[in-house]
Protein backbone atom coordinates (compact mmCIF):
# COMPACT_ATOMS: atom_id res chain seq x y z
CA UNK A 1 0.00 0.00 0.00
CA UNK A 2 1.49 3.13 -0.77
CA UNK A 3 0.57 6.64 0.47
CA UNK A 4 0.99 10.22 -0.28
CA UNK A 5 1.89 12.18 3.19
CA UNK A 6 0.98 15.65 2.77
CA UNK A 7 3.30 18.61 3.41
CA UNK A 8 6.61 16.11 2.19
CA UNK A 9 7.18 16.60 -1.42
CA UNK A 10 5.58 14.45 -4.34
CA UNK A 11 6.46 10.62 -3.23
CA UNK A 12 5.21 7.43 -2.78
CA UNK A 13 5.98 5.60 0.79
CA UNK A 14 5.76 2.01 0.91
CA UNK A 15 3.87 0.78 3.84
CA UNK A 16 3.52 -2.80 4.62
CA UNK A 17 1.07 -4.67 2.79
CA UNK A 18 -2.06 -5.87 4.81
CA UNK A 19 -3.06 -8.90 5.23
CA UNK A 20 -6.27 -10.56 3.64
CA UNK A 21 -8.33 -13.59 5.54
CA UNK A 22 -7.18 -15.87 3.36
CA UNK A 23 -3.57 -14.91 4.06
CA UNK A 24 -4.46 -15.57 7.49
CA UNK A 25 -5.92 -18.76 7.74
CA UNK A 26 -2.77 -20.13 6.34
CA UNK A 27 -4.23 -23.06 4.65
CA UNK A 28 -4.12 -21.54 0.70
CA UNK A 29 -1.01 -20.46 1.19
CA UNK A 30 0.73 -23.68 2.42
CA UNK A 31 -1.11 -25.03 -0.67
CA UNK A 32 -0.25 -22.86 -3.21
CA UNK A 33 3.24 -23.93 -1.70
CA UNK A 34 2.50 -27.58 -1.92
CA UNK A 35 1.39 -27.00 -5.55
CA UNK A 36 4.19 -25.39 -6.97
CA UNK A 37 6.62 -28.11 -5.06
CA UNK A 38 4.18 -30.92 -6.98
CA UNK A 39 4.16 -28.87 -10.53
CA UNK A 40 7.79 -29.04 -10.59
CA UNK A 41 8.18 -32.60 -9.54
CA UNK A 42 5.35 -33.80 -12.50
CA UNK A 43 7.70 -31.76 -15.10
CA UNK A 44 10.56 -33.12 -14.02
CA UNK A 45 9.17 -36.07 -14.08
CA UNK A 46 7.69 -35.74 -17.41
CA UNK A 47 10.71 -34.72 -18.84
CA UNK A 48 12.79 -37.52 -17.87
CA UNK A 49 10.31 -40.12 -18.91
CA UNK A 50 10.25 -38.40 -22.33
CA UNK A 51 14.52 -38.67 -22.39
CA UNK A 52 14.64 -34.73 -22.69
CA UNK A 53 17.84 -33.43 -20.70
CA UNK A 54 17.55 -31.32 -17.34
CA UNK A 55 14.95 -32.87 -15.86
CA UNK A 56 16.12 -34.26 -12.81
CA UNK A 57 19.92 -34.04 -12.22
CA UNK A 58 22.80 -33.08 -15.34
CA UNK A 59 24.75 -36.20 -15.34
CA UNK A 60 27.67 -33.85 -16.26
CA UNK A 61 30.38 -36.19 -17.63
CA UNK A 62 28.36 -36.93 -20.21
CA UNK A 63 25.97 -34.72 -20.56
CA UNK A 64 25.83 -30.69 -20.61
CA UNK A 65 23.52 -28.41 -19.83
CA UNK A 66 21.04 -27.71 -22.43
CA UNK A 67 20.78 -24.07 -21.11
CA UNK A 68 24.37 -23.36 -21.25
CA UNK A 69 24.80 -19.83 -23.27
CA UNK A 70 27.15 -19.19 -25.98
CA UNK A 71 29.14 -16.29 -24.63
CA UNK A 72 29.95 -18.32 -21.60
CA UNK A 73 33.31 -17.28 -20.82
CA UNK A 74 35.45 -20.32 -20.69
CA UNK A 75 39.14 -20.85 -21.81
CA UNK A 76 41.01 -18.59 -23.84
CA UNK A 77 41.90 -19.00 -27.76
CA UNK A 78 44.60 -17.22 -29.57
CA UNK A 79 42.67 -17.16 -33.21
CA UNK A 80 44.81 -17.83 -36.03
CA UNK A 81 45.43 -16.48 -39.31
CA UNK A 82 44.52 -18.77 -42.05
CA UNK A 83 48.13 -19.71 -42.46
CA UNK A 84 48.30 -20.87 -39.07
CA UNK A 85 49.75 -18.43 -37.53
CA UNK A 86 48.41 -16.26 -34.48
CA UNK A 87 46.11 -13.02 -35.41
CA UNK A 88 47.64 -11.39 -32.49
CA UNK A 89 50.16 -8.33 -33.15
CA UNK A 90 51.88 -7.60 -30.09
CA UNK A 91 50.34 -4.77 -28.95
CA UNK A 92 49.82 -5.33 -25.28
CA UNK A 93 46.43 -4.00 -24.82
CA UNK A 94 44.80 -7.11 -23.41
CA UNK A 95 47.80 -7.29 -21.11
CA UNK A 96 47.18 -3.55 -20.21
CA UNK A 97 43.79 -3.92 -19.48
CA UNK A 98 43.62 -7.04 -17.54
CA UNK A 99 42.77 -6.88 -13.69
CA UNK A 100 44.48 -10.02 -12.47
CA UNK A 101 47.89 -8.96 -14.80
CA UNK A 102 48.03 -12.51 -15.82
CA UNK A 103 49.73 -12.24 -19.47
CA UNK A 104 52.70 -12.16 -20.47
CA UNK A 105 53.95 -11.25 -24.14
CA UNK A 106 57.04 -10.81 -25.46
CA UNK A 107 56.67 -9.07 -29.16
CA UNK A 108 59.42 -9.53 -31.80
CA UNK A 109 59.41 -8.33 -35.59
CA UNK A 110 57.55 -10.02 -37.86
CA UNK A 111 58.66 -11.62 -41.07
CA UNK A 112 55.77 -10.50 -43.08
CA UNK A 113 56.40 -6.86 -44.02
CA UNK A 114 52.30 -6.11 -43.68
CA UNK A 115 52.55 -6.63 -39.80
CA UNK A 116 54.71 -5.05 -37.80
CA UNK A 117 55.11 -7.34 -34.50
CA UNK A 118 53.90 -10.86 -33.68
CA UNK A 119 53.92 -12.22 -30.14
CA UNK A 120 57.19 -14.19 -29.27
CA UNK A 121 55.67 -15.26 -25.80
CA UNK A 122 52.25 -15.41 -25.41
CA UNK A 123 51.52 -16.62 -21.70
CA UNK A 124 47.92 -16.27 -19.70
CA UNK A 125 48.43 -17.77 -15.98
CA UNK A 126 44.85 -19.21 -15.63
CA UNK A 127 45.69 -19.87 -12.44
CA UNK A 128 45.29 -16.28 -11.82
CA UNK A 129 43.08 -15.32 -14.27
CA UNK A 130 39.30 -14.40 -13.02
CA UNK A 131 37.33 -14.86 -16.90
CA UNK A 132 36.18 -11.73 -16.63
CA UNK A 133 36.57 -11.43 -20.45
CA UNK A 134 38.26 -7.70 -20.76
CA UNK A 135 41.11 -8.89 -22.63
CA UNK A 136 38.61 -10.30 -25.37
CA UNK A 137 37.14 -6.83 -25.11
CA UNK A 138 40.55 -4.61 -25.51
CA UNK A 139 41.78 -6.82 -28.21
CA UNK A 140 41.44 -4.53 -31.30
CA UNK A 141 42.12 -6.99 -34.22
CA UNK A 142 39.86 -10.28 -32.89
CA UNK A 143 42.95 -11.88 -31.95
CA UNK A 144 41.60 -13.78 -28.34
CA UNK A 145 38.36 -14.69 -27.90
CA UNK A 146 36.98 -17.23 -25.07
CA UNK A 147 35.53 -21.23 -25.34
CA UNK A 148 32.30 -21.26 -24.39
CA UNK A 149 32.15 -24.35 -23.07
CA UNK A 150 33.67 -25.29 -19.81
CA UNK A 151 37.38 -26.93 -20.29
CA UNK A 152 39.03 -29.10 -18.30
CA UNK A 153 41.02 -26.76 -16.27
CA UNK A 154 41.52 -28.27 -12.82
CA UNK A 155 44.68 -29.71 -12.54
CA UNK A 156 47.56 -31.27 -9.92
CA UNK A 157 50.08 -28.22 -9.68
CA UNK A 158 49.32 -24.88 -10.05
CA UNK A 159 52.75 -23.74 -11.66
CA UNK A 160 51.78 -25.79 -14.55
CA UNK A 161 48.64 -23.91 -15.73
CA UNK A 162 50.18 -20.94 -17.34
CA UNK A 163 49.16 -21.85 -20.97
CA UNK A 164 51.74 -20.93 -23.64
CA UNK A 165 50.74 -19.81 -27.46
CA UNK A 166 50.32 -23.35 -28.25
CA UNK A 167 48.00 -24.47 -25.87
CA UNK A 168 45.96 -21.73 -26.46
CA UNK A 169 45.94 -21.88 -30.07
CA UNK A 170 44.75 -25.57 -30.38
CA UNK A 171 40.84 -24.76 -30.16
CA UNK A 172 40.46 -23.80 -33.94
CA UNK A 173 37.62 -21.37 -34.17
CA UNK A 174 36.51 -20.51 -37.76
CA UNK A 175 37.87 -17.06 -39.00
CA UNK A 176 36.29 -16.39 -42.55
CA UNK A 177 33.00 -17.90 -41.72
CA UNK A 178 30.42 -15.23 -40.49
CA UNK A 179 29.35 -17.50 -37.62
CA UNK A 180 31.43 -16.25 -34.76
CA UNK A 181 32.48 -19.08 -32.53
CA UNK A 182 33.50 -17.73 -28.70
CA UNK A 183 32.92 -15.07 -26.92
CA UNK A 184 33.19 -11.88 -28.66
CA UNK A 185 31.12 -8.82 -27.48
CA UNK B 1 48.08 -80.40 -11.74
CA UNK B 2 44.31 -79.31 -12.49
CA UNK B 3 44.30 -75.89 -13.26
CA UNK B 4 42.51 -74.10 -10.53
CA UNK B 5 40.10 -70.80 -12.12
CA UNK B 6 37.56 -68.65 -10.14
CA UNK B 7 34.16 -68.15 -10.91
CA UNK B 8 32.75 -65.13 -12.91
CA UNK B 9 30.92 -63.62 -9.63
CA UNK B 10 34.47 -63.42 -7.35
CA UNK B 11 36.43 -60.54 -8.23
CA UNK B 12 40.52 -60.56 -7.21
CA UNK B 13 41.77 -56.96 -6.48
CA UNK B 14 44.90 -55.76 -4.75
CA UNK B 15 43.84 -54.11 -0.89
CA UNK B 16 45.58 -50.61 -2.05
CA UNK B 17 43.01 -50.84 -4.66
CA UNK B 18 40.46 -51.50 -3.12
CA UNK B 19 40.84 -49.59 -0.39
CA UNK B 20 41.64 -46.36 -2.86
CA UNK B 21 38.00 -47.49 -4.38
CA UNK B 22 36.48 -47.19 -1.67
CA UNK B 23 38.18 -43.79 -0.33
CA UNK B 24 37.25 -41.48 -4.11
CA UNK B 25 34.01 -42.62 -3.09
CA UNK B 26 33.50 -41.12 0.32
CA UNK B 27 34.62 -38.33 0.39
CA UNK B 28 33.01 -36.47 3.28
CA UNK B 29 33.72 -32.63 2.99
CA UNK B 30 34.67 -29.65 4.79
CA UNK B 31 33.72 -26.52 3.42
CA UNK B 32 36.07 -23.64 4.13
CA UNK B 33 34.24 -20.94 2.77
CA UNK B 34 35.38 -17.51 3.03
CA UNK B 35 34.36 -15.62 -0.25
CA UNK B 36 31.82 -15.32 -3.09
CA UNK B 37 32.96 -19.11 -4.51
CA UNK B 38 30.94 -20.30 -1.61
CA UNK B 39 27.45 -19.26 -3.50
CA UNK B 40 28.92 -21.07 -6.27
CA UNK B 41 29.04 -24.05 -4.11
CA UNK B 42 25.40 -24.21 -3.02
CA UNK B 43 24.97 -24.09 -7.16
CA UNK B 44 27.16 -27.37 -7.24
CA UNK B 45 25.80 -29.05 -4.01
CA UNK B 46 22.33 -27.99 -5.14
CA UNK B 47 20.50 -31.24 -6.91
CA UNK B 48 20.70 -30.46 -10.67
CA UNK B 49 24.85 -31.35 -10.26
CA UNK B 50 24.08 -33.73 -7.82
CA UNK B 51 27.55 -34.20 -6.34
CA UNK B 52 26.49 -37.29 -4.31
CA UNK B 53 27.11 -39.22 -7.43
CA UNK B 54 30.82 -39.16 -6.22
CA UNK B 55 30.59 -40.06 -3.06
CA UNK B 56 30.94 -36.47 -2.16
CA UNK B 57 27.81 -34.99 -1.06
CA UNK B 58 28.18 -35.09 2.47
CA UNK B 59 28.87 -31.60 3.71
CA UNK B 60 30.19 -32.12 7.46
CA UNK B 61 29.99 -28.95 10.05
CA UNK B 62 32.87 -30.53 12.30
CA UNK B 63 36.73 -30.62 10.48
CA UNK B 64 37.05 -34.22 12.65
CA UNK B 65 34.46 -36.39 10.59
CA UNK B 66 35.64 -34.68 7.08
CA UNK B 67 37.84 -36.04 4.43
CA UNK B 68 38.12 -33.06 2.11
CA UNK B 69 38.97 -29.84 2.90
CA UNK B 70 37.71 -27.67 -0.04
CA UNK B 71 39.26 -24.01 0.45
CA UNK B 72 36.31 -21.59 -1.18
CA UNK B 73 37.35 -18.40 -1.17
CA UNK B 74 40.18 -15.68 -0.35
CA UNK B 75 42.13 -16.72 2.73
CA UNK B 76 43.75 -13.78 4.02
CA UNK B 77 46.47 -13.23 6.34
CA UNK B 78 44.31 -13.03 9.29
CA UNK B 79 42.21 -16.16 8.48
CA UNK B 80 45.36 -18.47 7.71
CA UNK B 81 45.82 -19.43 11.54
CA UNK B 82 42.61 -20.66 11.40
CA UNK B 83 42.81 -22.08 7.68
CA UNK B 84 46.34 -23.94 9.25
CA UNK B 85 44.31 -25.26 12.84
CA UNK B 86 41.09 -26.58 10.31
CA UNK B 87 43.10 -28.75 8.27
CA UNK B 88 45.20 -29.85 11.32
CA UNK B 89 41.72 -30.63 12.89
CA UNK B 90 41.16 -33.47 10.04
CA UNK B 91 41.86 -37.02 10.36
CA UNK B 92 44.11 -38.84 7.72
CA UNK B 93 43.84 -39.44 5.06
CA UNK B 94 42.83 -35.70 4.31
CA UNK B 95 42.51 -34.48 1.13
CA UNK B 96 42.40 -30.97 -0.01
CA UNK B 97 40.86 -28.68 -3.03
CA UNK B 98 41.63 -25.17 -3.67
CA UNK B 99 38.69 -23.75 -5.57
CA UNK B 100 38.40 -20.64 -7.31
CA UNK B 101 41.50 -18.52 -8.16
CA UNK B 102 42.27 -16.53 -4.65
CA UNK B 103 42.63 -19.69 -3.18
CA UNK B 104 44.47 -21.33 -6.23
CA UNK B 105 46.85 -18.43 -6.52
CA UNK B 106 45.83 -15.25 -4.44
CA UNK B 107 44.13 -14.23 -7.65
CA UNK B 108 43.95 -10.67 -8.74
CA UNK B 109 44.18 -9.68 -4.98
CA UNK B 110 48.33 -9.05 -5.50
CA UNK B 111 48.35 -7.49 -2.67
CA UNK B 112 49.80 -7.73 1.58
CA UNK B 113 46.57 -8.82 3.16
CA UNK B 114 45.99 -11.72 1.12
CA UNK B 115 47.82 -15.29 0.93
CA UNK B 116 49.13 -15.78 -2.65
CA UNK B 117 47.70 -19.61 -2.60
CA UNK B 118 46.42 -21.73 -0.20
CA UNK B 119 49.18 -23.81 -0.68
CA UNK B 120 51.44 -21.59 1.39
CA UNK B 121 49.72 -22.43 4.25
CA UNK B 122 48.80 -26.61 3.61
CA UNK B 123 49.09 -28.95 0.87
CA UNK B 124 47.04 -28.83 -1.40
CA UNK B 125 45.54 -31.32 -3.97
CA UNK B 126 43.55 -30.69 -6.35
CA UNK B 127 43.89 -26.59 -8.14
CA UNK B 128 39.84 -25.30 -9.69
CA UNK B 129 40.58 -22.43 -11.37
CA UNK B 130 38.07 -19.40 -12.14
CA UNK B 131 36.33 -16.75 -10.49
CA UNK B 132 33.74 -18.47 -9.70
CA UNK B 133 34.38 -21.44 -11.33
CA UNK B 134 31.86 -23.02 -12.88
CA UNK B 135 30.23 -26.13 -11.05
CA UNK B 136 31.24 -28.21 -13.93
CA UNK B 137 35.02 -27.82 -13.22
CA UNK B 138 34.33 -28.34 -9.61
CA UNK B 139 33.08 -31.51 -10.28
CA UNK B 140 36.15 -31.59 -12.94
CA UNK B 141 38.22 -30.74 -9.76
CA UNK B 142 36.58 -33.55 -8.06
CA UNK B 143 36.89 -36.28 -10.21
CA UNK B 144 40.41 -35.54 -10.52
CA UNK B 145 41.12 -35.90 -7.16
CA UNK B 146 39.25 -39.48 -7.27
CA UNK B 147 42.08 -40.34 -9.60
CA UNK B 148 44.45 -39.13 -7.46
CA UNK B 149 43.47 -40.64 -4.32
CA UNK B 150 42.99 -44.30 -6.42
CA UNK B 151 46.42 -44.04 -8.08
CA UNK B 152 48.06 -42.71 -4.93
CA UNK B 153 49.37 -45.79 -2.83
CA UNK B 154 47.06 -46.03 0.32
CA UNK B 155 48.10 -45.28 3.94
CA UNK B 156 46.66 -47.37 6.26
Amino acid sequence: MSQQIPGLPDMTYIDREKRTFLDQIYFWEITRGILITTKHFFRNMAKWLTFRKGGVVILYPEEMRPDYSQNNRGRHILVQRSDGSPRCVACKMCATNCPAECITIVAEESDDSNIQKRPKVFEIDVSRCIFCGFCVEACPVDAIRMAPTTEELAGYNRFRMIYDKKTLMTWKPTVNDDVVHGYNP
Amino acid sequence: MPEYTLPDNIITTKLDQFIGWARSYSLWQYVFGTACCAMEFMSVSASHYDTDRFGAAMPRYSPRQADMLMIVGTITHKQAPVLRRIWEQMSDPKYVIAVGACAVSGGFYRNYATVQGADRIIPVDVYVPGCPPRPEMILDGIMALQDKIRKTKQVL
